[in-house]
């Protein structure tokens, strides 16, 4: 049993447990959080270093043989994932020392925090699909607590909407697990691959494919399932609201990618052909949108909406230059996305507002912050040299390769229009005079506040200059979606036999009889 | 058997939805339950359904032969009602406090957050 693949999933718990040992104890608790989220992102760099150099890995908890057992796999998708949630962590875990208050600290922001990010490390590694149901549900018990804490009246609304459109999703992603082991006797997600490809009934693959479309549909926010996302991301305390819009959308495009290269790849015309419409109309839909509004955090909210529809264009064309696009999306957006959602809660610390008719003059109060704006958004706009540029660039060749014109031309104007919105957003808060010259601000913790807005920044000009290594990685981890031998081969070298032999004589049930 | 089994689950996920799309809060909270049974039921049958049929290795053998009703749907099954126990629980809590803030028990009223001001 390799114990490193567990390391991303055991540290955020032991954090939390030990963090409700010390409920009450304000000051232990934010430095077991800060404490927590190094050791995280120290494990997830290792993990990461190990899956780099030494392949997939994988590894049978309780050493039970794969079909039975627990399977934890790493390829590198998934590891870069779990890195990507080691440093937004860490990030968040210290902007939230200053921007979550007392009140909300002591009634159990932390533990529940560190829980949820145990829950999204498990989805990204978990290598059975039943698993991967109950990691989603670990991590939208503790979203719903993150997203209700507080009991404003906005919260409680935008939760209602988030919790009963997610428990939809979990309820139709329960039903298609159940389906799936119906039609292929197994869950584990290597043991699928091998025996979704033996089986002859590819209607029934095919209507479970369009399942878990909907399901994972629902909590990537895509078009046309995304009304819980705007509706509920605006609400809680903007250091909620940035790792929300940073990893949980983006753990179901994970899942989305994870399924339909591993399983559901029998009819690829028909699948991710439909993936593709709604990709375009993912991307639009969330444009649009983000146009209407006049508030800081929902223009950006719709703007998630939007950036998923690229991820999604990746997926749907299906290439191996266009998954190395996806993914290379997913790097950069992940980054950008929480960024801007922090830099909103920093405007809203100093000026009081989200709204931005209240807001403006901030350019001329804050320089250093205004220049901290741009950054992401640029990037997020797609200006080169930023990492947003290498992101759209890589998907935008890969759609002319294959000859998808009309996405790519969707593509490249809803990229106008993102800067459209991101100009409105530094017209109305940073550039404009101040409607009114609102009281001193409360100033304490600001530094707490700007550095990990200062760190995601140059990351994500890090990733923009020095693009190369993370396309060569980007298209490595592509090229083991596209090929899932290489997965398979890992989850069977811990001893597991996969496809026939470990076949019992089940009893099928009449409905998925041929 | 399995006749009577899928008509049951179908009528469970129509009532569930339809509770779903009703504009009471507390009907929407019914209609989670409803579907979460629903599926809990699927994977159920999606097991097989069969009588007598232990998964049981007989005497003197080393693996299992014939027909037999296989465990795991049901272990799935327990794990997805203890989860949906708890997320029920708190749905159900979340929207009492939506009540008490809102004091209206109608989907139409819950649109402060989707308003332009």
């Amino acid at each position: 049993m390799n114990a490193l693949l567990l390391m991303p999933i055991v540290v955020p718990f032991a954090t939390a447990i030990v963090c409700l040992f010390g409920w009450g104890h304000l000051r232990l608790q934010r430095a077991l959080n800060v404490v927590g989220a190094a050791l995280l992102l120290i494990v997830s760099a290792w993990l990461f270093w190990e899956v780099e150099r030494r392949g997939i890995q994988a590894t049978q908890v309780g050493n039970w043989p794969a079909p039975w057992g627990i399977t934890f796999v790493a390829d590198l998708l998934s590891a870069i994932m779990v890195l990507i949630t080691g440093v937004l962590t860490l990030a968040v875990a210290v902007y939230s020392l200053a921007a979550i208050d007392r009140r909300r600290e002591s009634f159990g922001y932390y533990p529940v925090l560190h829980v949820m990010i145990m829950g999204i490390n498990g989805a990204f590694l978990t290598g059975d699909i039943f698993n991967l149901y109950v990691w989603f549900e670990i991590l939208l018990m503790s979203s719903f607590v993150l997203m209700a804490l507080g009991s404003e009246r906005a919260q409680l609304e935008g939760a209602m909407k988030y919790v009963t459109l997610n428990l939809l999703s979990s309820a139709l992603f329960l039903a298609a697990v159940g389906m799936l082991y119906a039609v292929a006797g197994t869950l584990n997600m290597a043991d699928l691959t091998v025996r979704l490809g033996q089986l002859p009934n590819t209607g029934l693959v095919l209507t479970l494919a369009t399942m878990f479309l909907v399901a994972f549909g629902i909590k990537a926010a895509m078009f046309p399932l995304f009304a819980w996302l705007p509706a509920s991301y605006h609400t809680p305390p903007a250091a909620v609201s940035a790792i929300f819009a940073g990893l949980l959308t983006k753990v179901g495009v994970y899942a989305l990618i994870r399924v339909f290269t591993l399983l559901f790849v029998q009819d690829v015309a028909y699948t991710h052909t439909i993936i593709m419409g709604l990709a375009g109309a993912t991307m639009v839909t969330g444009v649009l949108g983000a146009a209407a509004q006049n508030e800081f955090r929902r223009i950006l909210s719709f703007h998630i909406v939007s950036q998923i529809g690229y991820m999604l264009m990746g997926l749907a064309i299906f290439t191996p230059l266009a998954l190395a696009g996806a993914v290379f999306y997913i790097i950069h957006h992940i980054i950008v996305k929480t960024n801007l959602f922090l830099v909103s809660g920093l405007v809203r610390r100093l000026r009081g507002s989200y709204e931005l008719a209240e807001l403006g003059g901030v350019y001329r109060l804050y320089p250093l912050l205004a220049a901290l704006f741009l950054v992401p958004a640029f990037s997020l706009a797609g200006f080169p040299p930023l990492s947003g540029f290498w992101a759209k660039y890589t998907l935008v060749a890969a759609g002319l390769d294959a000859g998808q014109y009309i996405l790519v031309a969707v593509a490249l104007v809803v990229s106008l229009l993102t800067i459209y919105s991101m100009t409105k957003i530094w017209a109305e808060v940073f550039w404009k005079e101040a409607p009114v010259e609102p009281a001193a601000p409360d100033t304490g913790g600001i530094g707490l506040m700007l550095a990990p807005v200062i760190g995601l920044a140059l990351i994500t000009v890090a990733i923009g200059l020095g693009a190369q290594p993370f396309y060569e990685l980007a298209v490595r981890a592509a090229e083991q979606l596209v090929d899932p031998t290489e997965y398979v081969q890992a989850v069977q070298a811990t001893g597991a036999g996969l496809g026939e032999g470990f076949s019992l004589p089940r009893n099928p049930p009449l409905l998925f009889k041929e | 058997m399995e006749l009577i089994w899928v008509v049951v689950i179908g009528v469970l996920y129509a009532a569930g939805l339809y509770m779903m799309m009703r504009r009471s809060i507390v009907k929407i909270i019914l209609g989670l339950v409803l579907l979460g049974h629903a599926a809990n039921l699927l994977i159920f049958a999606s097991g097989g359904l069969s009588r007598g049929a232990p998964p049981l290795i007989p005497p003197g053998q080393e693996a299992l032969t014939g027909q037999f009703s296989d465990p795991l749907p049901q272990a799935l099954i327990l794990t997805a009602i203890v989860i949906g126990f708890g997320v029920q629980a708190f749905a159900m809590v979340l929207f009492k406090r939506l009540y008490q803030r809102t004091g209206a028990d109608d989907v139409d009223f819950v649109r402060e957050t989707e308003e332009q001001p």
